[in-house]
């Protein structure tokens, strides 16, 4: 199965760094480099698409272990080894990754006029970033990615954003480097009990009780902040609503699931105790993000801020899933992220759509669009719909899971994530009935045009992953139903030999 | 007698008095010629240096091992980019004097007798002459009142610290009975007890030295002689010497008083938290880039003490691994602050780069490089010199160090995220004068090193180890 020998990851990982020294090499006046920088990106983006397609084709999903699998000499003296591999868990997330990017290039292409070739780069970087980050196998790897997504989004949010972009860009970076460090110190304490950061290692060396409450936490910071959790989700509308079209694509579909890929990935299997100590807590924090955030999105003015709230509640969904510890509970999870990216990200570009028309993302200055954009109008709705957890669309079948997940540990928390969803139905339909719907009261209105073969051709694909997803959920759920099995059975026997120990 | 392990010294000394009678005899303007001429000799003193065997000469007061090669060579490396980027800058000064070169040379060969000292002795004269050449190119523009000013201060200051380190070092001899490396550890060794006098006298000694790196609370005269002296010397100062005293504080107290280690490493707790914290809340408010980087470089050596504090060959490695990324890390950024001048006039506050990503792409990538390195955000560099430290003292249970070092590390983001914000975000304020060939090499190199450094780390990691392993042994 494996092409042994042969480095599929490492490519897919800095196979756009080459392209962004390819882009460094243009030479000629402004317009020459900018179409220049926006093809280069375009085809580097395409062809790491298609050999991401290679991975999942060759990926066994009968095998628990990571396939794929480079391992590296990096840094001898301390045991970190450049250790790359997939399994069931992280392979989709590198396809969602790969996928989205030549989205967002394709997206930028008229909205970005200024600086094209630094923007390129940067989406470029980000791609390297979070391609590596869910194939890294060793925790400082990890690390690394992780934090380096920071610096071309910084770069993004406040060179192409908004008016209040320079005050979103330090928000974003400073909240997300604050929780991360304190992971660093953490993962450092994990490197000394185990004397290794690879993953494999880790999980064949327990971390003493006495340690995992504390280290569940400073994960916690990062990831928390990552997913965002409420009450540490306040950066995120502020990032969504400055960032350009394709920020919010990537900062919703990718960088929000890093929060939750790790708490799946770390802490949860490292920590077993503490996973199970604080799931109580997980638990309230997610479900009050679910109404809360739901409530404050029904008062937004603003598209990309409603949109960006409605994220947080679908990540507290994911959290809920992911603390069940059971099958159907984890898997809904993951199913939810995958679909979550598809979702809202496409959702961010139905923003995009009427932003590039009409510059402006407020609510009340739309109305009647349908009339003077039907085929916009439609994708717009089965997006909507999608958001809604409509059966047969995306979201629907994650977002069962979990709460049948939830039900099986705590029937509240099944309760509260599920009036989350009728509060999600509530606050989309009325998005969609202000924007879409209702009589054209405004001069500008009338004059748009309905969406560009370009646009169409961006929406494409997603609305083809929507209605898969949603129609034939299993060809994506097989997937992972190994991996995550394995990891629960894992997560029972480690907390099964204390209890055996303590009787 | 084996004068030969001190060749690369005795050679730059040679090629000092040539080269400063190359500048007095001729008639003409000699400054060029002089300075690549100390160009050269640094490169091969760097050659030398690498060349050089382990062993010890005049009667064991100078040592060769592998931990004074890998300081010799950071410091060459320093020294030689500070000259780079002087060169050009002195002349549209109008201070380009062949003076200069030689006082750059001068000190060199102190920083370099320093890191090889092995008694308290010849350490002074490193120093000294280390400092006494400082005091004059501090106050290089001498026509300029803030440059003299500059001088002046360094130089008070300097003096008290040599004398609290004169003071510190009779006291070890008087207690230990000698000023030799060696004797005075087995004396410390043997010694039952501690005696208060030579606890005493340790203090006062890493109090001098805590001075040459400006670490808290001997920080004080930096901000004020960063911002005062013309700026190559800022770069100067901010490099080579650094990583000489640093060095030099890990070799005498890892040596010598390794068995005090319990008496010092408080006290260089306490610089090391005082350091970070100061370092990165005193920047925020600062306009003028110079002073920034004055701060910024106080909060550094805050970073690199926390190796010295956990005091195990980790946390000494961490140290050293720490100042050969921050040398280049700061070379680049210096390189940036010497270009800064628009129309012939020198620029120093923030302000004055903004725009910078549309005038000067280039120079603008690069800065933000720098600027995301020193911050420590991975990949670039500077993570990797801060991990190295966190590690050492996670490793040894230093966990409020740890916490407060990694937390100010997000405090000065915000500093180093200003500057990029003010490059990028900001509207441009006209385009600065064309920079020399010197400074964009040194700008190009610098760059490279901190982006590709984590391709590669292994090298550079290894040569710090061996040099430490140098000082356990």
């Amino acid at each position: 199965m494996n092409a042994a020998g042969f480095p599929l990851l490492s490519l897919l990982t800095f196979l756009p760094l080459a392209g962004v020294v390819a882009i460094l090499c243009v030479r000629g006046d402004e317009a020459t480099v900018a179409s220049n920088a926006r093809w280069t990106a375009l085809w580097t983006s395409l062809i790491v698409f298609v050999l991401s397609l290679i991975l999942w084709f060759q990926f066994d999903a009968s095998v628990v272990e990571p396939q794929f699998v480079e391992q590296m000499n990096w840094l001898p003296d301390f045991g970190v080894n450049y250790h790359m591999g997939v399994d069931g868990i992280s392979v989709l997330f590198v396809l969602l990754s790969t996928l989205l990017t030549p989205i967002c290039i394709l997206a930028s292409w008229e909205a970005v006029q200024t600086r094209v070739r630094e923007y390129m780069i940067a989406f470029l970087v980000l791609e390297t970033m979070m391609v590596g980050m869910f194939c890294a196998l060793d925790l400082i790897i990890f690390y690394v990615f992780f934090e380096g997504v920071l610096i071309p989004m910084f770069l993004i949010i406040g060179i192409w954003g908004g008016q209040r972009r320079v005050y979103a860009a330090f928000k974003f970076f400073l909240y997300t480097l604050l929780g991360s460090v304190l992971m660093l110190l953490a993962i450092l304490a994990l490197w000394y009990n185990a004397g290794s950061t690879d993953i494999a290692v880790l999980m064949q060396k327990a971390v003493p009780s006495s340690w995992q409450y504390w280290m569940f936490l400073a994960f916690f910071a990062s990831f928390a902040v990552k997913v965002p959790m409420w009450p540490v989700h306040t950066w995120l509308p502020d990032a969504h609503v400055e960032a350009p079209t394709a920020g919010s694509v990537i900062l919703a579909g990718v960088l929000l699931k890093m929060g939750g890929y790790g708490f799946l990935r770390f802490s949860i299997p490292l920590f077993p105790e503490a996973s199970q100590f604080f799931a109580p807590m997980m638990f309230a924090l997610s479900v009050v993000a679910v109404i809360y955030t739901s409530m404050v999105a029904f008062a937004q003015q603003d598209m990309k801020k409603l949109i960006a709230y409605s994220s947080v509640a679908h990540m507290g969904v994911v959290t809920v899933g992911l603390f069940t510890f059971n099958q159907q509970g984890i898997s809904g999870a993951i199913f939810t992220m995958l679909a979550h990216g598809v979702v809202s990200g496409a959702l961010f570009l139905c923003v995009g759509v009427v932003y590039d028309r009409l510059h402006t993302r407020e609510i009340a200055r739309y109305g009647g669009v349908a009339k003077v954009m039907p085929a916009y109008a439609l994708v717009f709705m089965l997006f909507t719909m999608a958001s809604v957890a409509l059966p047969g669309t995306a979201n629907f079948p994650g977002e069962f899971l979990v709460i049948t997940g939830a039900w099986r540990s705590n029937g509240w928390v099944a309760l509260g994530t599920g009036m989350g969803m009728i509060l999600g139905a509530a606050y989309m339909l009325w998005l969609y009935r202000r924007v879409v719907f209702s009589r054209i009261t405004r001069d500008e209105v009338r004059g748009l045009l309905d969406l560009s073969p370009r646009e169409l051709a961006i929406f494409a694909p997603l609305i083809v992953l929507t209605l898969w997803m949603g129609i034939y959920p299993s060809s994506f759920t097989h997937v992972w139903e190994a991996s995550v099995a394995a990891l629960i059975e894992r997560h029972e026997a480690a907390l099964a030999v204390p209890r055996v120990a303590g009787l | 007698m084996n004068w030969t392990l001190a060749l690369p010294e005795t050679l730059l000394a040679v090629a000092g008095l040539v080269l400063l009678l190359v500048g007095v005899v001729p008639k003409r303007d000699m400054t060029f010629p002089v300075t690549m001429g100390t160009l050269g000799a640094l490169l091969v003193g760097a050659v030398l240096v690498v060349a050089t065997p382990d062993g010890m000469a005049f009667g064991n007061q100078f040592i060769s091992d592998s931990f004074a090669r890998f300081a010799k060579v950071l410091i060459l490396l320093g020294a030689a980019s500070g000259l780079m980027l002087a060169l050009d800058w002195n002349e549209r000064q109008g201070i380009a004097r062949f003076e200069f070169p030689v006082l750059v040379l001068f000190s060199t060969i102190g920083m370099l007798v320093m890191v090889s000292a092995s008694d308290l002795i010849t350490l002074y004269v490193g120093l000294e002459l280390l400092s006494l050449s400082l005091y004059v190119i501090a106050a290089f523009d001498r026509d300029n009142s803030r440059s003299a000013e500059a001088g002046l201060k360094y130089f008070v200051l300097g003096a008290l610290a040599s004398g609290l380190y004169l003071y510190g070092a009779s006291l070890t001899y008087g207690f230990s009975g000698s000023t030799n490396f060696a004797a005075i550890g087995s004396a410390v060794s043997t010694t039952e007890g501690v005696s208060l006098g030579l606890v005493v006298g340790v203090t006062f000694v890493v109090a001098a030295l805590a001075f040459k790196i400006s670490a808290v609370p001997f920080h004080m005269w930096t901000p004020d002689v960063y911002e005062g002296a013309p700026t190559p010397v800022t770069a100067f100062f901010a490099s080579a010497p650094k990583v000489a005293a640093v060095s030099l504080l890990v070799r005498v107290l890892a040596d010598p008083f390794a068995d005090l280690a319990e008496q010092w490493q408080g006290v260089i707790w306490l610089a090391s938290m005082g350091s970070m914290l100061l370092g990165s809340f005193a920047a925020i408010r600062q306009q003028n880039i110079k002073r920034l980087m004055a701060y910024s470089s106080i909060g550094h050596i805050g970073y690199a003490l926390m190796g010295l504090a956990v005091a195990t060959d980790t946390g000494l490695r961490g140290v050293m691994l720490y100042m050969a990324i921050y040398l280049v890390m700061n070379a680049g950024v210096f390189a940036v602050l010497v270009s800064m001048r628009r129309q012939g006039k020198t620029l120093e506050r923030v302000e004055d780069l903004a725009g910078l990503g549309r005038t000067d792409p280039g120079m603008a990538a690069a800065m933000t490089v720098f600027m995301f390195s020193m911050a420590g955000i991975p990949p670039l560099a500077g993570f990797f010199s801060k991990l190295y430290v966190f590690l050492a003292a996670v490793q040894e249970g230093f966990w409020v160090l740890a916490t407060v070092g990694v937390l100010t590390s997000v405090v000065g983001a915000y500093y180093y995220l200003r500057i990029i914000k003010v490059m990028y975000f900001d509207s441009p304020a006209g385009a600065l004068d064309p920079r020399p060939a010197a400074v964009s090499m040194v700008l190009a190199g610098a760059g490279l090193f901190n982006v590709l450094f984590f391709l590669f780390p292994a090298p550079v990691v290894a040569a710090a180890a061996a040099a430490v392993a140098a000082l356990a042994g």
